[in-house]
């Protein structure tokens, strides 16, 4: 079939106010999003939280209830997936049984008229390491191994973005660091948009320049790795992104960039700048590694219980508890200064202002946090 | 012409790969089922309504007329009792005797053969690609007066010289089984093949041995499997007459010879219908509610 | 140390099954075999005695009057019903397993009815109708019961391989610029294949050994089970039993060249 079918769009990605409903399920609702081109994209989230079906909006493959997706100039909503100039990489790799490697990867070149193949092929094969494997049948091959193939395949098609539907989820731990290190090779390399779907939020901080954290249809809030995780906005994201710890409290003032909150009895400065609500009731955030097991600091707690420990190599992780029956997680770092603390001990927390967040007071503490990661 | 728009779902989420809002399934659909309509529906109905023509005094043979008389129906059963019940009562019998035989072959295939499992299931159907009709003859003339079988009995003192085998409900019934095995391995080996084993060792890790695993365990999980089989033979045997009119005689007839008589020995086309529907209606009867105490929905 | 009688008598529990599948095996293969053997007999016109071993039957396998016309009439009829059921019987596959459509109970149904429905009423069914028409049964005839009864057994094979195929791999191939008729061409059909070949096969044999819907609808033309019918009062010749073991023996090299096929597929 000739080229001209697939059309010639280019720019950046952007998704404006999709829905889709399922009957009375709404799985997306109402998304707006701009990914720009040639980033390195996640859409972060637990399963169910709508990333895959935006993902196959995205590929033409679910049509949106409402809404409108183009890329650049040219609006592609309504455009078949062999329309548009987007590959996937689906999840279980999607690899043609009955043909060969070469065929797989040849067949989107194929089906737009190329008819010299070859040279793109062994390109696409090299880049993934895997020119050897050209003649073999998909079930010959390791997981990895298919993996690699399902990105060669779409790569070899030059789209203007390339979709993953969690391509690493059924890889062991160390091929899975394996590949992300590849992947973000490749992404660099090639220089396309790439929009990793994945509920691992590991894997997103390592391989993205840019994340959205979905929950039930909607971006909670998108971000650097280092954005989401040292300023989150909401709860969700704070405990969906590693480990949090969250303590009510109550703003006492604003002044002087800093805002002065108190939680039984204790008083907090947060700096202004790193509170995200106008509410008066808040959640004081405080990540675990920047706890300190100390009582000099600005911010402290003091007659502590530890009631847990585990040595985990890098660090130590501590479950300790407030006065007031709240537990905390801490962890001190395998270095020097270590406390190297019991269970019954008594202890004292302390943390700097700089380091805390505070966020709406009206949302559920434990939002994000316990999420089964399958 | 396209086959496959269904792939790319416009709707529907968890069960993805069909599409709405399209002429091509009619399309699709169109041929076959205008066939089986034709050839299947209506001349079902037609013969619904031969059941109660009736040939009118004097007229020549095969010329019926419509009187809606449903009397017929009495009148078929009435002197046909005994072939009916015969009928049900052969089939039932060898469906038992199949399901005897078939339901240790098909456990063997499914957990017991290693790598010969293929062989085996090829050797399973096998038979069957040599005319039914040689093998049941072959059966006739095995159990024949001349053949082996009653000659070896014959050696044995307190047998009686006049024994036979062919023309007897025996061979009839023996046959039938013979015949349908395969309809009843298959479903049984599809059903038993699909249990995890590991689900057995857990019942022998939970104190269960070998012939309590096999009863609590295995016998329920099979149970569609020997609900299909117990049915492809059931349906087809009770209506056959190829087996009683091969190896049985006169007294041995089943419903399907009387239905088959009528049509081609003494031309009655109303009471064969009439037995038709009878057997049909009989065996539906039967069937939903054995199905309904079985408790399976997914037959096909 | 265990007595060889209680060893015995262990092996032989460990084994039962094994034994009595032995035993159903031989009991299935104990007709084919007599078949087989009496093919050699030298037996004139009545099979029904041996008298002697002969070639001359596997030489000349149209040597008795009528078997190989019989043949033939089956071969073709075979060919023919095969060709149309499984195209019609596909077809209908497709729209039930990649299509919605409303009306998928009845059709359902309409699917099964047949498969349910004794032998003897579907013959006698057909023939009434054929004769209301005033059309005389025959070689046509036959091709339609044939056709009709085996479009659901297509359905059903095919329908089963539609469904344990991956949606996700059409999908796949419309992600790569495949449109809905190079989608089937190169993805659906080459992977649902060897369900309609399949199914054409047991389409094929049903209906070649196929007798009493045959009988009821052919009127003087031959089929080669309708042959062995007719001919079991006076003594079926012994070329029909070279038919029989040759069909047996043609029909199980298929299969076993079918599976080695697809096992070096699944290798290679």
């Amino acid at each position: 079939m000739a080229n001209s079918k697939v059309s010639q769009d280019t720019g950046d990605l952007r998704l404006n106010r999709i829905s889709k409903y399922y009957g009375d399920f709404c799985a997306v609702d109402d998304l707006s999003l701009t990914i720009p081109d040639g980033s390195f994209f996640a859409l972060l989230g637990p399963s169910g939280c709508g990333k895959t079906t935006t993902l196959r909006m995205i590929a033409g493959l679910e049509e949106p209830s409402q809404g409108t997706i183009s890329i650049g100039e040219t609006d592609i909503t309504t455009q078949k997936p062999y329309q548009r100039n987007v590959n996937t990489v689906f999840q279980n790799y999607a690899l043609f049984p009955h043909l060969t490697i070469f065929e797989n990867i040849s067949f989107g070149l194929r089906r737009r008229g190329i008819k010299d193949v070859k040279a793109e092929v062994e390109n696409a094969l090299n880049l993934v390491e895997l020119g050897h494997l050209a003649e073999r049948k998909p079930g010959q091959l390791s997981g990895g191994q298919q993996q690699r193939i399902a990105v060669a395949r779409a790569i070899v098609n030059r789209p203007e973005v390339l979709l993953l539907d969690e391509p690493l989820g059924a890889l062991d731990l160390k091929l899975r660091r394996q590949m992300q290190i590849e992947l973000k090779r490749i992404q660099m390399e090639v220089g396309i948009t790439f929009i990793h779907v994945t509920h691992d939020q590991e894997e997103a901080m390592t391989m993205a320049d840019t994340i959205a954290v979905m929950n039930q249809g909607k971006i909670e809030q998108m971000g650097s790795a280092t954005d989401l995780y040292e300023s989150p906005k909401t709860a969700f994201v704070a405990n969906f992104l590693g480990q949090c710890n969250l303590i009510k409290a109550k703003v006492q003032s604003r002044a002087a960039g800093k805002a002065v909150v108190t939680a039984k009895g204790l008083t907090f400065e947060v700096p202004l700048s790193r509170v995200s609500t106008d509410s008066d009731s808040v959640l004081l955030g405080v990540r675990p590694e920047k706890l300190r097991l100390d009582d000099k600091g600005v911010n402290s707690i003091k007659e502590c219980v530890v009631t847990d420990r585990s040595f985990v190599g890098t660090s130590t992780q501590y479950l300790v508890r407030t006065p007031w029956d709240l537990e905390l997680v801490v962890f001190e770092q395998n270095d020097e200064g270590l406390h190297d603390l019991r269970v019954g001990d008594k202890v004292s927390l302390e943390w700097d202002p700089e380091h805390t967040f505070a966020l709406d007071g009206a949302q559920d503490v434990n939002a994000g946090a316990d999420l089964d990661d399958e | 012409m396209a086959f496959l728009h269904g792939a790319s779902s416009t709707h529907s989420g968890p069960k993805s790969g069909l599409k709405s809002r399209s002429i091509t399934p009619y399309l699709l659909l169109a041929p076959g089922l205008i066939w089986l309509v034709t050839f299947f529906i209506i001349p079902i109905l037609s013969l619904a309504s031969t059941s109660t023509m009736v040939r009118p005094e004097g007229a020549q043979v095969g010329t019926y007329v419509q009187e809606l008389r449903f009397q017929n129906y009495v009148d078929a059963f009435v002197s046909n009792q005994d072939q009916y019940l015969r009928s049900f009562v052969y089939a039932g019998i060898a469906t038992l005797l199949a399901l005897a035989i078939a339901y240790p072959l098909a456990y063997m295939i499914a957990f017991k053969s290693g790598k010969y499992r293929n062989i085996l299931l090829v050797l399973v159907v096998a038979p069957f690609f040599t005319s039914f009709l040689l093998r049941t003859i072959a059966w006739t003339q095995i159990l024949g007066d001349e053949g082996p079988v009653i000659s070896t009995l014959k050696l044995i003192p307190f047998v009686d010289d006049s024994i036979r085998l062919t023309a007897t409900p025996f061979a009839v019934v023996s046959g039938l089984t013979y015949n349908f095995l395969p309809f009843m391995t298959l479903p049984l080996y599809a059903s038993l093949e699909r249990i995890d084993p590991r689900t057995l060792e857990a019942a022998g890790d939970l104190y269960a041995n070998g012939f309590t695993t096999f009863r609590k365990v295995t016998v329920p999980l099979s149970m569609p499997g020997v609900v299909a089989g117990t049915l492809l033979t059931f349906i087809p045997a009770a209506g056959d007459y190829v087996n009683a009119a091969l190896l049985g005689n006169p007294s041995t007839k089943m419903i399907g010879n009387v239905i088959e008589s009528r049509f081609f020995a003494v031309v009655d086309y109303p009471t064969a219908a009439a037995l038709s529907f009878t057997l049909m209606a009989t065996i539906l009867i039967l069937v939903t509610l054995y199905i309904r105490k079985s408790g399976t929905d997914e037959l096909v | 140390m265990p007595s060889l009688n209680h060893r015995a008598a262990r092996w032989f529990s460990r084994n039962l099954i094994r034994i009595y599948a032995g035993l159903a095996f031989i009991y299935l293969f104990i007709p084919v075999a007599y078949t087989f053997a009496f093919s050699f007999n030298d037996a004139g016109k009545s099979n029904l005695v041996w008298q002697g071993f002969t070639l001359d039957n596997w030489k000349n396998p149209c040597g008795a009057p009528q078997v190989c016309q019989a043949v033939a009439n089956s071969l073709q009829i075979g060919i023919l019903s095969t060709t149309i059921a499984t195209v019609l019987g596909t077809m209908i596959a497709f729209a039930l397993g990649r299509h919605k459509f409303r009306g998928r109970t009845s059709t359902n149904l309409l699917i099964f009815l047949p498969m349910a429905t004794p032998e003897v009423v579907l013959g006698a069914s057909l023939l009434a109708m054929f004769l209301n028409l005033r059309i005389n049964p025959g070689f046509w005839t036959i091709v339609i019961s044939h056709v009709m009864f085996c479009i659901s057994f297509v359905v059903v094979t095919v329908k089963a391989r539609i469904a344990s195929l991956d949606p996700r791999l059409e999908q796949a191939a419309m992600d790569l610029y495949a449109n809905e008729r190079e989608t089937f061409r190169y993805v659906t059909l080459p992977l649902v294949m060897p369900g309609i070949a399949g199914a054409a096969l047991l389409a094929f044999s049903l209906s070649f050994d196929d007798f009493i819907i045959t009988n009821f609808n052919s009127g003087v033309v031959s089929t080669f089970p309708k042959f062995v019918y007719v001919s079991a009062a006076r003594g079926i010749p012994a070329q029909a039993n070279v038919i029989g073991s040759a069909m047996f023996f043609i029909a199980l090299i298929i299969v076993i060249v079918g599976q080695v096929v697809s096992r070096q597929r699944k290798k290679s």
